[in-house]
């Protein structure tokens, strides 16, 4: 059997959409190896996977259950280890802080090699072909498994969710109990913003912007786009103390693919290049037109931040109003 | 407090990755190599545990060539006890034989806490810490940037995408070190001129064989040369236009 089990995440009772993306690839994959796409996802009481079946997927083993309302180690891995037992090629899981937690623990549990934060996934002479990054991007490795199971747990936004209408028939599952830490509360900004790791539009801002302060213009910015991106950092602005930690982006932060990318007041160092080299469009505002950043580019403007960037909240504003 | 730490040597986060002529490695020839930056923050960590504690060790344990003995070196002039290299020529791309290797070593040291960094900045898995407490059966925090330890018990604070999650374990645990767990020290003269008479034991690293093979190492794709669509606040109009048309991104 060459069956595909995809984890699927949830936060408060609703599927992330990084959990349709790795649905998305693990039917993708399953249709490849002639097999079957099974789902499991664990969440509060009441909680439902209902896109899962249009999205992809044959079985959906559902454990609703208030024991896991929060992410908690010990009852997930145990869970899906059991239930990944059951003869399947690969299990398939999202690089969120969930997946890169849970990943290893399955891998571990399982005996299985462990293919992290992969870009492509793929067969080739039967066995499975994963693209991951390495050195936050400025290399991949092509790597084939060479086990009878393995766990891939798949960057947010290397796929687009598509539609695939299958039974997704839900089959109640009950917690299995596993010790470990115990995750007693999830404390939330008071501001709920969008992690940059998964937003859709990144617009993300470097030394240039001169002080922390300066920072409202982008977020204005962000907000401009209607809750669909997030602010970013470059590490001098980090380091700096300007923003959290959580905003980085580049080697020692997170590696991002947004659709768009607004480097604002960011040269372009190296290990920063390597965290969002793989957006789909990227867009550079500086006034130095030599930047590295530049380079990377597909549309600059050279020019005072402090003046571009007002207009373009502006211009963004009527665009999306209209 | 018995604490061990878990290290790597990897290159530098400025520097330029050349593809080696076997199309499946990384050419280190002028490469400056470094200590992991996520394991400077385990190290300082299992230090400020040790010296709060007021008594106890700290083990550093790398897998690697021999070159990482340098590199516990530093982890030894920044102030760990003594260190161990588990020797070998190729670190695989599989993190599950690293994480066993270096079970074996850590399971009969009786630690009360391992801390690794939450990801090696070269091939980042992020896995081989909570692997480590998966083989030896005990709790473990990822991607950690607070911890709290006293009796015996653990309160760590982690990132999630829009928040934190607050999480408490019991000891023995292993806990993974983010940005932000603490401000590495720097060795001072007097660490670097000690850690040369520290402890360091070299044994061969036991792995079973790893289930990825390697088929290529690469660069990414080029970017397609993109443009200037103008200067200043007037070339917005532009680049909207870019975005909307060229791009369809808006």
């Amino acid at each position: 059997m060459a069956n595909v089990l995809v984890v699927l995440e949830q936060r408060d009772g609703v599927l992330k959409r990084v959990a349709l993306e790795v649905l998305t690839a693990g039917r993708r994959l399953a249709d490849q190896l002639s097999g079957e796409v099974h789902a499991i996802a664990l969440g509060p009481a009441g909680f439902s996977a209902d896109a899962a079946g249009a999205h992809g997927a044959d079985r959906v083993f559902l454990a609703a259950d208030d024991q896991v309302r929060l992410y908690q180690p010990g009852p997930y891995a145990a869970t899906i280890a059991e239930r990944a037992k059951g003869g399947y090629a690969v299990v398939l899981l999202g690089a969120t802080a969930l997946g890169k937690d849970l990943a290893p623990r399955l891998a571990a549990r399982l005996g299985a090699p462990l293919a992290a934060d992969v870009t492509e996934l793929g067969v080739d002479g039967g066995r499975i072909v994963v693209t991951r990054p390495v050195y936050a991007g400025k290399a991949f490795y092509r790597l084939r498994v060479n086990a009878p199971l393995a766990v891939v747990s798949m960057r947010p936004n290397s796929v687009m969710p598509a539609q695939a209408a299958r039974a997704g028939a839900v089959e109640p599952i009950a917690i299995v109990a596993g010790v470990g830490a115990t995750t007693t509360a999830v404390k939330e900004p008071e501001h709920a913003a969008l992690d940059v790791a998964e937003a859709g539009i990144v617009v993300g801002g470097g030394r240039g912007l001169k002080d922390a302060g300066q920072f409202k213009l982008l977020e204005d910015l962000a907000a401009a786009f209607g809750g669909q991106a997030a602010v970013g950092a470059s590490r001098a602005v980090v380091d700096a103390g300007w923003r959290p930690h959580a905003e980085q982006v580049g080697q020692t932060g997170k590696t991002v693919s947004p659709n768009l990318y607004i480097a604002v007041g960011i040269s372009g160092a190296i290990q920063h290049l390597a965290g969002m080299r793989t957006s789909k469009v990227i867009v550079a505002i500086n006034k130095d037109k030599d930047a590295p950043i530049f380079k990377v580019a597909d549309y600059g403007i050279v020019g005072d931040l402090f003046e571009v960037i007002p207009r373009l909240t502006q211009e963004i504003r009527k665009v999306r109003g209209a | 407090m018995k604490i061990a730490v878990c290290i790597k040597r990897v290159p530098d986060t400025e520097a330029r990755v050349k593809v080696g002529a076997d199309g499946k490695s990384i050419d280190e020839s002028g490469v400056k190599f470094v200590l992991n930056p996520y394991d400077e923050y385990a190290v300082e960590e299992a230090l400020r545990l040790k010296e709060k504690a007021g008594a106890g060790e700290v083990a550093v344990i790398a897998l690697g060539g021999d070159a990482a003995q340098e590199t516990i070196r530093t982890a030894l002039a920044m102030g760990a006890d003594r260190g161990v290299l588990l020797r070998t020529d190729t670190i695989p791309l599989d993190p599950l034989p690293v994480a066993r290797a270096l079970a074996d070593e850590l399971r009969p040291g009786g630690f009360d806490l391992v801390l690794c960094g939450k990801q090696a900045v070269d091939d980042s898995s992020h896995a081989v810490g909570v692997m480590i407490a998966e083989l030896l059966g005990v709790p473990s925090v990822a991607a950690v940037a607070k911890l709290a330890i006293a009796d015996g018990k653990g309160t760590a604070e982690r990132e999630i995408e829009g928040g934190v999650e607050v999480v408490t374990f019991s000891l023995p645990a292993v806990v993974t070190a983010d940005k932000g767990l603490n401000e590495p020290r720097y060795p001072a003269l007097k660490g670097i001129m000690a850690a040369k008479k520290k402890p360091l034991e070299v044994k061969p690293a036991a792995m079973p064989p790893a289930g990825l093979d390697v088929l290529e190492l690469a660069y990414p794709p080029e970017r397609k040369a993109g443009r200037i669509v103008g200067e200043g606040a007037d070339a917005v109009p532009a680049l909207i236009d870019a975005l909307r048309t060229e791009a369809k991104v808006l």
